[in-house]
């Protein structure tokens, strides 16, 4: 790692457009992934945030952390006010009364995403907006207290899904978000995580370059919710992607490419152990879920070479 | 004064006819009866090329005001429409719309709530959305309609002011309906109405943060310095109606009186059953009663001195609600009406109906009932709800 320190200034954007100082949990994934997608956006760019962890945490008020115009209103909405910034902006422009053309970011959390705010993100995308919207998937309402979401993988034990002597914690397969975002047929869409982090940045780059609706969903290891140690949030990252339960891929208009493969996943008992939210699971679940991520990747491995 | 001809024109034609006057940037609406014709034209005018805006054909109405907020907060002057059910589901991004100090202006057609449902005319959608923190203004007719839309951006868009407004206009009694109307010139509209400049835009150039959130030793002095800023819109909001009134010769205020003069009972109305009130108060006044009409044009603010100057002489004062709280005290207006005037010395009597709900059409007669039994009602201190034009 120390030769790595020596390359990295030279590879990434010195400058943070997320400010240290901000209330995130130590070992916060979600906040690494957050200030390496700011890098990798600069200066030039709006954002659009939903309630939730990123939001609480950057703006008590009076401090920031935001370098860039940023702003928050409500948990559903950040794609909905995002797609009036974007049309204002491009009317303002054309009418000469405003000449910044910033690139527009709406982000929130799985929940944000995947449950409250499903329904503002698929109207911005079917609209055709010009814009990149981010999920940080940290696979649960953390914010509130770890309750459940659709994002919650199978068998994970939250405050809403506990694990008990009838339950096994969370009873349903997560949402499969990235092929929701392909089903509206934008033109970019990409799963990403903070643990390869060139590889994250690449794919912001790219999201940005795209006109239209762009989509990358981050997966964002939280220590206080996934229940491990704060030293092991990148750990956990790389894990779920070597394991096959996150694999990292872009779909860009229409065609899959795994961005990182292998060739052979981990056994899922690496990525699981670990993690106090899967304590709970016997045997026979590990199995299943073992049996699943096969089944997925296999899926996803058909797609790529489709 | 305006020289132009009438024309015959459909209230929501009307307003959508002021927006488009007021070259509007962004409008981002969703469809819902019977707001639609506004929106519908707006659409038609940007497709035709008659106004350079964005339309947005937002997926429902929460998201249409939730990108009213992006495209205000980015500088553009910015419209929707909405009514009934529309409004409601909007609820929880119009605290945010205020809050943020948002100029937008929005068009709404009143409308009965579910269930049952129900797609007439009443105010149940206007008293739910009351304490908002919105500017709402009251039209009773298409021309008020046409007139308070752009009185709506002068207002809401003035760096003093910076509050988002509500112009109301009644469901199908309003928007429906065709009437002769005056309009303006472009060049006129112009003169009055300069180019939105928002203090603080999102401009990366200038990073603000918008939309921090408050711990408890501060979420108090935000609402309070809120609460402050919106009633010290009075003064402008007048100064509007009284320019305007140089334009188009028209003057408006936050409370109007029809044949007031010596009344000793005086009907009270919000929207357009003013003008049916005004009939019945011609037919009572040629009977010899002494009896007149107060409207509400500013319904928030709320107008606490004109209102109390406007009723000071009467004995009877009889209220229309067109809204019910259920279980509650006798309608929205009538219970306002009532707290402004308790700590006054001298006060009338007060008596409140409630009627023309979910578009139940309201009469002369039904007015003229309402007088003679708000009269006894009132004079016995009653606190009952009563239901004009009501079976059962």
């Amino acid at each position: 790692m120390e030769s790595f320190a020596v390359f990295v200034p030279r590879l990434v954007p010195q400058k943070d457009y997320l400010a240290p100082g901000h209330r995130a949990c130590i070992g916060c994934g979600e906040a690494l992934a957050l200030r390496l997608v700011m890098k990798a956006l600069g200066r030039n760019v709006i954002v659009s945030n939903a309630t939730g962890c990123m939001e609480i945490i950057s703006s008590p008020f009076p401090t920031t952390s935001w370098r860039v115009p940023w702003i928050h209103t409500l948990f559903e909405n950040a794609a909905a006010v995002a797609s009036g910034i974007e049309a204002a902006q491009k009317i303002m422009n054309e009418k000469g009364s405003r000449t910044n053309m910033a690139k527009v970011v709406a982000m929130g959390g799985d929940g944000a995403t995947l449950d409250i705010g499903i329904q503002a993100l698929s109207g911005a995308w079917e609209r055709g907006h010009d814009m990149l919207y981010v999920c940080f998937d940290n696979e649960a309402y953390m914010n509130t207290g770890i309750q459940r979401s659709s994002g919650t993988p199978f068998g994970a034990a939250t405050t809403t899904s506990p694990a008990g002597k009838v339950s096994i914690g969370q009873s349903t397969w997560k949402k499969n978000m990235p092929s929701i975002a392909v089903a509206h047929d934008i033109p970019y869409v990409a799963t990403a995580c903070p643990s390869y982090p060139f590889d994250l940045m690449e794919k912001v780059n790219k999201a940005v370059a795209t006109k239209g609706p762009s989509y990358l969903h981050v997966l964002s290891p939280c220590p206080t919710g996934w229940r491990h140690g704060g030293d092991l949030s990148v750990k956990m990252g790389r894990l779920a992607v070597e394991t096959g339960v996150f694999p990292l891929y872009e779909v860009v208009n229409g065609k899959y490419k795994l961005t990182v493969d292998f060739p052979k996943l981990r056994p899922v008992t690496d990525y699981l152990t670990p993690q106090g939210r899967f304590r709970h699971l016997p045997k026979d679940e590990v199995e299943r879920i073992q049996k699943g991520v096969i089944r997925e990747y296999e899926k996803l491995k058909k797609k790529v070479e489709a | 004064m305006n020289k132009t001809a009438m024309t015959g024109m459909e209230g929501s034609l009307a307003m959508a006819e002021a927006v488009r006057l007021a070259n509007v940037d962004v409008v981002a609406a969703y469809p819902i009866t019977p707001q639609t014709h506004i929106v519908e034209r707006l659409a038609e005018m940007v497709a035709n090329g008659e106004l350079n805006a964005a339309y947005i054909p937002v997926e429902s109405e929460h998201s249409a005001m939730s990108a009213c907020l992006g495209s205000s907060a980015a500088g553009a002057r910015t419209f929707t429409a909405t009514a009934g059910q529309g409004l409601e589901l909007m609820h929880e991004v119009l605290y945010v719309a205020s809050g943020l100090r948002l100029p937008i202006v929005m068009g709404v057609a009143n409308r009965a709530l579910s269930c049952p449902l129900s797609v007439w005319g009443d105010h149940s959608d206007v008293m739910s959305v009351r304490d908002t923190g919105w500017i709402q203004i009251f039209a009773e007719n298409g021309q008020q309609a046409f007139d308070l839309t752009l009185c709506g951006f002068r207002i809401g868009e003035n760096e003093k002011v910076l509050f988002p407004v509500m112009v109301h206009i009644d469901g199908f009694h309003v928007s429906h309906v065709v009437e002769p109307l005056y309009l303006l010139e472009q060049k006129q509209v112009d003169s009055f109405l300069p180019p939105f400049k928002h203090p603080f835009p999102l401009d990366p150039d200038n990073p603000v943060t918008v939309g921090a959130f408050a711990v408890p030793i501060l979420y108090t002095e935000a609402r309070k310095s809120m609460e402050n800023a919106l009633r010290s819109t009075r003064p402008f909001i007048s100064y509007v109606f009284d320019e305007f009134a140089k334009l188009s010769g028209r003057q408006y205020k936050p409370v109007e009186h029809y044949r007031t003069e010596d009344a000793d009972t005086l009907l009270l109305t919000m929207g357009s059953y003013s003008e049916i009130a005004m009939e019945a108060v011609d037919q009572l006044r040629d009977c010899g009663e002494k009896v007149g009409l107060i409207r509400i044009r500013l319904w928030r603010p709320f107008p606490f001195g004109e209102l109390r100057q406007a009723v000071e002489n009467c004995q009877t004062l009889v209220v229309l609600d067109r809204c019910i709280s259920p279980a509650g005290p006798p309608g929205p207006v009538c219970s306002e009406v009532k707290a402004a005037l308790y700590s006054q010395k001298k006060r009338p009597n007060v008596a409140g109906f409630i009627g023309g709900l979910g578009g139940r059409d309201l009469y002369v007669p039904e007015f003229i009932q309402m007088v003679e039994r708000g009269r006894v009602i009132a004079a016995q201190g009653g606190e009952e709800i009563e239901m004009i034009g009501v079976r059962g």
